[in-house]
């Protein structure tokens, strides 16, 4: 695309040629134009992106309550007892903890969901709507669902488990099964999303490779995995970033999931609590520490960074690689 | 010919983007230009049963118009906008409600409002009981962030249903003289739990605890987690010490459903009649009411609360200084906080007035309440309400009382023994403050 765009010779100098007096307003036209017709994103993402991140940099190296007028410089006074801070260890080991538990069965779900969909099935297009549906629904309104099903006394998914004669499980209060119930809140709401991607992925690979993997008798099971998987690795690393961006920012779910009293705690023992409500739970409600809070903030800023390189690193080493087609592209 | 279309383009693409941090840059203009009549915002939580008193007040001040913002809202999302509006110097209301376990947090920064004594509030000391009078001023005496609305008489609300069910007395005397102090309310409750009704004796450990601190500590020391110097004092106060046993007692007998207070489940278990009392402050009866619906209607009364008297809640109004109409916001905080005022709201939603005046009149001290099988709230709450006496709430209350709240909660549901909990609870506690 942008090799044919270049290519074309431009138009304005030869336009702009019979009348001399306005051709350097033209030269200036052709040098400047562009600039200006990208910068209503540079300069959106100024104001409501740049400037808030420096800002709250800033801000994070001050002692700064949100409703006193003073603001003593405190240096690296809040990144300090931030990394001394259990309660901050705590909400990251959460945060992974969910994440980790989310993204893993929700992918493998949304592969086998695509390879379901992928095959001739009748009413196509309307199965493939169908998994979209969860997450066009609101956040709130499928975490206060779930949170009612996850109730300990009341709760529908207890009342199952004491069907089939197993003891109900306090899920609000039980750090693991804390972090379960919001998972299956999350898959719910975006494995549909993921299984379409990975069906345009699949809908991608030429016919033909799975015509010889038949020949050569390979199964269905054989084919999927031989011939699938690999082609797929890239959706499926493209599909697990978006995954640890959203995990890593994880607030929505986890808050409507603890109801009561300062529900931004994630439970009695801090048990669901993410880095996000960590964040929340600092710069507003109770305490109102602005500085803390932000320090918060640009510590989840590094390690979403941190795991983001880590991916690219992923991405560099398998991305693209085990394809049959690896000697064509490179 | 080219040029000149681009150029345009150009410009337009400059004009969109200027016109755009423009509005970006100053969303909200101003309202009301002084000929119309102005429009006073007033930010609530809760229940304050304003609604016919602001009606009242428009048709004597047709120049006034009133919006309430913020009804059946809880606390715990109200004060964060709260500050945050007064911390963005916009956005908040002309005036606000102010709960009394945040109202130090506040008027640790005095400037947010404006001050009442500037504006004849003085004379009107009288109106209000002594104590939340003073609850309103700085700790210099200098400034009044807030007129008093109401205070937070306890009792103890309770089935009359399951209490017959458990084979004890359901008539509302008979009930009181079961429990004169918290330890006979235990007895009352292994009795009651003995019986095997299916249902708790109360609804949750830290709701009981909360009372049983104020309580406690509004009659020995004056002060709960912040002695009256700011020291955090959970550990040294013995306040708190013999509450939290208590309540380790009430957990220890099983009394306690665990329906976390104000969580989806425990509005659950009011409908599904799980728990057989509950500690009661006059404004508990509003949310009672809504709670368990219509159906239970007659089924639920009010007894004494075990111990002696003891006061939750209750709060105050203030007129923040980015209010473009303080003179006519001063004016209606004035009416609302009136004896009049205040004997509206209450037969309106029910919270206990907090002037001498209005406790008085016979509308308040005649009053019964038909939802809880026509008990005398009037008396029942409003006898106690002049003896109260005040417990002094720290600069960050709110935050301690979560700590120590989530310990009593952690030995409730099993996941620390009560030693365990009180080491939690006292060092979160100074961990928080220190916040």
């Amino acid at each position: 695309m942008t090799v044919q765009l270049d290519a074309r010779p431009p138009v304005a100098p030869t336009a702009g040629q019979p009348r001399r007096s306005s051709g350097r307003l033209s030269r200036l036209d052709t040098r400047f134009s562009p600039y200006l017709f990208i910068a209503p994103f540079f300069l959106i993402f100024g104001v409501f992106g740049a400037y808030p991140l420096a800002y709250t940099f800033w801000v994070s190296l001050h002692d700064w309550d949100l409703l006193g007028t003073d603001h003593p410089f405190v240096g690296a006074e809040n990144y300090t007892r931030l990394l001394a801070d259990a309660d901050f260890w705590h909400a990251l080991v959460n945060t992974m903890g969910i994440f980790v538990i989310s993204t893993v069965p929700q992918l493998l779900a949304a592969l086998w969901l695509a390879n379901l969909l992928n095959r001739g099935l009748r009413a196509r297009t309307g199965w493939r709507m169908a998994v979209l549906v969860p997450n066009v629904t609101s956040t709130a309104a499928v975490a206060i669902v779930f949170g009612v099903l996850f109730g300990r006394e009341f709760g529908m998914i207890n009342w199952l488990l004491d069907l089939v004669g197993m003891d109900a499980i306090d899920w609000k209060s039980n750090r693991i099964a804390s972090w379960v119930a919001i998972s299956a809140m999350v898959d719910w709401r975006w494995t549909g999303y993921n299984a379409l991607i990975l069906l345009a992925a699949m809908q991608a690979i030429p016919r033909d490779l799975y015509e010889a993997a038949a020949i050569d008798g390979a199964s269905r099971a054989r084919q999927f995995w031989s011939v699938t998987v690999p082609l797929l690795k890239p959706t499926i690393i493209f599909c697990t970033i978006i995954a640890t961006i959203g995990g890593l920012q994880l607030f929505t779910e986890p808050r409507m999931f603890n109801s009561g009293t300062n529900p931004i705690r994630g439970g009695p023992l801090r048990e669901s609590q993410t880095l996000t409500m960590y964040m929340f739970e600092n710069a507003f409600a109770p305490h109102y520490n602005f500085g803390y809070g932000s320090a918060v903030a640009w510590l989840l800023f590094a390690l979403i960074a941190i795991v983001a390189a880590v991916n690219v690193l992923i991405l560099r080493r398998l991305g693209g690689g085990a394809g049959p087609r690896k000697g064509a592209t490179r | 010919m080219a040029v000149f279309p681009r150029r345009r383009l150009a410009a337009v693409a400059l004009a969109a983007t200027t016109a755009l941090l423009v509005t970006a840059g100053c969303g909200g203009g101003d309202d009301a230009e002084a000929d119309g009549p102005i429009t006073l915002t007033v930010d609530v939580f809760g229940q304050f049963g304003y609604d016919q008193l602001y009606q009242e007040y428009m048709a004597a001040h047709p120049d006034v118009k009133i919006v309430e913002r913020g009804t059946g809202s809880n606390l715990d999302e109200y004060s964060p906008k709260l500050t945050q509006w007064l911390a963005a110097g916009r956005g908040a209301g002309d005036i606000v409600a102010i709960e009394e376990g945040l109202l130090v947090e506040y008027k640790a920064n005095p400037g947010n409002f404006v001050n009442l004594l500037d504006h004849g509030a003085a004379d009107l000391k009288g109106n209000f009981l002594e104590w939340k009078w003073n609850a309103g001023l700085t700790p210099d005496g200098k400034q009044l962030i807030g007129l008093g609305t109401d205070v937070g008489g306890i009792a103890m609300c309770y089935r009359k249903d399951l209490f017959e069910k458990a084979g004890l007395p359901t008539e509302r005397d008979a009930v009181s003289k079961l429990w004169p102090t918290w330890q006979d309310y235990i007895a009352t409750g292994e009795k009651f739990v003995a019986a095997k009704t299916g249902a708790s004796f109360l609804d949750a450990a830290t709701n009981t605890f909360n009372t049983i601190l104020l309580q406690t500590a509004g009659n020995t020391t004056g002060y709960s987690y912040y002695d009256t110097n700011g020291n955090v004092v959970v550990d040294s106060n013995p306040a708190v010490r013999q509450s939290w046993d208590t309540t380790m007692d009430i957990i220890d007998s099983g009394l306690s459903g665990k329906y976390g207070s104000w969580s989806e489940e425990w509005v659950s278990a009011f409908k599904q009649t799980k728990f057989a009392t509950i500690a009661c402050p006059a404004w508990m009866t509003g949310v009672i009411e809504q709670n368990s619906g219509p159906a239970a209607k007659g089924k639920w009364d009010i007894a004494r609360v075990p111990g002696n008297g003891g006061n939750w809640g209750g709060s105050h109004l203030a007129v923040p200084k980015q209010s473009k109409h303080q003179a006519e916001a001063i004016e209606l905080a004035k009416f609302l906080t009136s004896a009049k005022g205040q004997i509206g709201a209450f037969k309106a939603k029910g919270p206990l007035p907090s002037s001498p005046q209005a406790l008085d009149d016979p509308a308040i001290a005649g009053s019964t309440n038909a939802y809880f099988s026509g008990a005398p709230v009037g008396a029942i709450f409003g006898t106690g309400a002049k003896s109260l006496k005040p417990v002094y709430m720290g600069p960050k209350n709110q935050a301690v009382r979560t700590e120590v709240e989530n310990a009593v909660r952690t030995v409730e549901l099993g996941q620390r023994s009560p030693t365990q909990g009180w080491t939690d609870a006292v060092t979160n506690a100074k961990k928080a403050a220190a916040k």
